[in-house]
């Protein structure tokens, strides 16, 4: 195995459980391992930002393909910049408006067309089916009726210049079980992906306890676990001798 | 005059010539009739074969339409292939072979305002890509249609059209429409609102345990922690935008408050862009109060771009800074339990308020109050008791209600429909359908 391979186990482990020494409570190992993960993910960003934003999509470009129309995304980036500069500082409210404005013009139709007419078209469908013998109702036509229902109520839950009073209020009931019926089931499914993602870490902290990798989580967790004790009676001890509250 | 004498030992030249051109002219007679057999044969063919290439109406380009009729569906194993080329005398490349009685143009799911009346026998095919390229706008495609039965195959003659990017999606019509009804309402709304300030709100708990949530925040002099999510705003109309401008709003009427009572306001951000938007909210928040000295702007600051490197830094402040009260506002992805879990541990006051349906759950599970859906957007209207936004949830409402009288009625028109055999009513639902 590579020196690089045993490293990154061993890097891997360690910030893993100081991440998961916060179940614990909030201690110096955990501040360790959010600093490194906060550091190296903005600096990770900066990186990714210079090479694959400034200079791919905009310095490339615009220099060496003569892009001029990237000129203004330039500006509307160079104005965001203004704010540093307290005399210039509204001038990154015209970016703040573009992106703005581009935002909500770009999602407007996509939520109308995903969230209104997807919804309505699904929820339009006859409550029985017609077959040569005659008239049926079952399961999928009950799952119709169902799903009218549940729209219906629910749409009544969200009105918010209707009084809910009297056969309103019991209609917005019925909406409200639906949508806490809805939130148990997506609770229970998301909870289960959870627990896979935690099952594939563990795979890998026992993988790194074997031999090969020099028992990486043995070690690591035997020093954290050492660690977070010293720590702990550090701080009982300096509990112990500080004076009470509002004393001299 | 007598004919010349001809010469001696030779045969006469003129004798060889008309027996050379006699069998030459029962040669032209036989290659005439072959041609024939085979021109008819191959007329017969393109006569069975017509059809039409055109450029996709009211689309973004890149994509044409074939439309054509053959004779060949009753044959078994008859099929068509659809052949496309750059150059009319270029190599034809295939780009599907369909059995021969499907892709009929009355099957094509079209609305009823763009689709017209399709010749029962007539095919559809919409071709985007050639050996798994994209076709180009403004470049001129050549295409065949081939029908392949056995080892017979007939051609048809070449059909031409130029992908172009059309200005409107006439599919999209009554998106446009309902866009524009539902503007209008919310204006109308608006103005009604103006006129008539107190226009009546429901109570959502949510929305009043705001106040007491900076009340307690000023009581314990602990700072209230507000996000806005993990919502962007870059301009590719993801589907957080609107939360998550719903949520800057909100944050400056709980600016207002807890500048007021002389709160202060810790606000972390993953993204710089909301980061922007949102300390410029909290500095008119505080000015509007009459308080422009009690802002700081280290009140919002950047953490990380990063989902988890936010989340773990996020519960570090909750846990060290210990605040009264915490607000999760905007769009949220895996990490709100992770930081309403953290939250709730530290004893403080949550509110949380996402129309991210997924997350939805986790957050009613561990604040005191969330604010589901649609009532985020009505939070900032509630609060601020601004005109504009009463009546733009005013406006809300009766879109809302458009919809649910359309639901009702168009679910029972359909039933009925189908018990009497009426199809029209199928057609007329179609305004509620979202077409590609």
């Amino acid at each position: 195995m590579s020196l690089e391979t045993l490293c990154g186990a061993w890097l891997a482990v360690g910030l893993s459980l100081c991440i998961y020494s916060f179940l614990y409570r909030d201690n110096p190992f955990f501040k360790l391992g959010e600093h490194i993960f906060v550091g190296a993910s903005v600096g990770y960003l900066l990186v990714i930002t210079y090479h694959e934003v400034m200079l791919k999509k905009l310095a490339v470009p615009l220099i060496e393909q003569h892009e001029w129309r990237l000129i203004i995304p330039l500006i509307l980036g160079l104005l965001l910049l203004a704010r540093f500069l307290p005399r210039l500082a509204w001038t990154s409210r015209l970016t703040f408006a573009f992106i703005l404005g581009v935002s909500s013009g770009v999602a407007i139709p996509r939520l109308l067309s995903s969230f209104v007419l997807q919804q309505v078209q699904g929820t339009l469908k006859p409550l029985v089916t017609v077959g040569p013998a005659g008239i049926s109702f079952g399961l999928a036509e009950l799952n119709t009726v169902l799903i009218l229902i549940g729209v219906v109520s629910v749409l009544v839950y969200f009105f918010f210049s209707v009084e809910h009073t009297g056969s309103v209020r019991r209609v917005a009931r019925v909406g409200s079980c639906f949508l806490m019926i809805s939130f148990g089931a997506a609770f229970g499914y998301t909870v289960m992906a959870r627990m896979s993602l935690l099952i594939g870490r563990f795979d890998e902290l026992i993988l790194y306890a074997t031999p090969e990798y020099g028992y990486a989580t043995v070690w690591l967790l035997g020093l954290v676990t050492g660690g977070l004790v010293w720590w702990q009676r550090r701080v009982r001890q300096a509990e112990t001798q500080a004076p009470p509250d509002g004393a001299e | 005059m007598a004919p010349l004498p001809s010469v001696s030992g030779f045969p006469d030249p003129s004798a060889g010539s008309r027996h050379r051109s006699g069998r030459l002219g029962w040669l032209l007679l036989l290659g005439l009739v072959f041609a024939l057999v085979v021109g008819t044969k191959a007329l017969a063919s393109d006569s069975r074969l017509t059809g039409e290439a055109f450029d996709m109406p009211g689309d973004g380009g890149g994509s044409i339409g074939l439309r054509w009729q053959g004779n060949f569906e009753e044959m078994a194993e008859a099929h068509y292939q659809i052949v496309l080329s750059d150059r009319e005398q270029g190599v034809f490349q295939p780009v599907v072979t369909l059995p021969a009685n499907t892709h009929y143009e009355k099957n094509r799911v079209a609305p009823w305002w763009m689709s017209g009346t399709p010749h029962p026998q007539a095919h559809f095919l919409q071709v985007s890509t050639v050996a798994e390229s994209p076709l180009l706008n403004g470049r001129r495609y050549f295409v065949k249609i081939l029908a392949l039965i056995g080892d017979e195959r007939f051609e048809s003659r070449v059909f031409s059209a130029v992908p172009q990017p059309n200005w409107f999606q006439w599919a999209k019509l009554n998106n446009f429409l309902f866009m524009l009804a539902f503007s209008a309402s919310v204006l109308l709304s608006i103005r009604s609102a103006r006129t008539k300030p107190t226009l009546f709100l429901r109570r959502i708990p949510g929305i009043d345990a705001v106040e007491e949530a900076i009340g307690r925040a000023a009581e314990t002099g602990r700072p209230i922690v507000y996000l806005t999510g993990s919502g962007e705003l870059t301009g590719r109309g993801d589907a957080s935008n609107m939360s998550t401008i719903a949520a800057t709003v909100l944050l400056g009427e709980v600016a207002k408050r807890s500048a007021v009572s002389g709160t202060a306001i810790k606000v972390p951000h993953r993204s710089p862009i909301v980061m922007a938007i949102a300390q410029d909210m909290v500095k008119d928040a505080y000015r509007t109060a009459g308080r422009p000295d009690g802002h700081a702007d280290e009140s919002n600051f950047f953490i990380a771009a990063d989902q988890f490197a936010y989340t773990a830094a996020v519960d570090g402040i909750m846990l060290r800074e210990r605040p009264a009260a915490n607000f999760f506002i905007g769009y949220y992805y895996a990490e709100s339990l992770l930081l309403a879990e953290t939250g709730a541990a530290t004893g403080a006051m949550q509110i949380a308020g996402t129309d991210a349906e997924h997350q939805l759950p986790f957050f009613i599970a561990t604040c005191d109050y969330t604010l589901i859906g649609e009532e985020l957007y009505a939070a900032s209207a509630y609060l601020s008791r601004d005109p504009a936004l009463v009546g733009t949830l005013r406006g809300q409402d009766l879109g809302k209600g458009f919809l649910l009288v359309g639901l009702v009625a168009g679910t029972g028109l359909l039933t009925l429909g189908d018990m009497t055999g009426v199809t029209i009513w199928e057609t007329a639902v179609q305004i509620f359908h979202d077409f590609r």
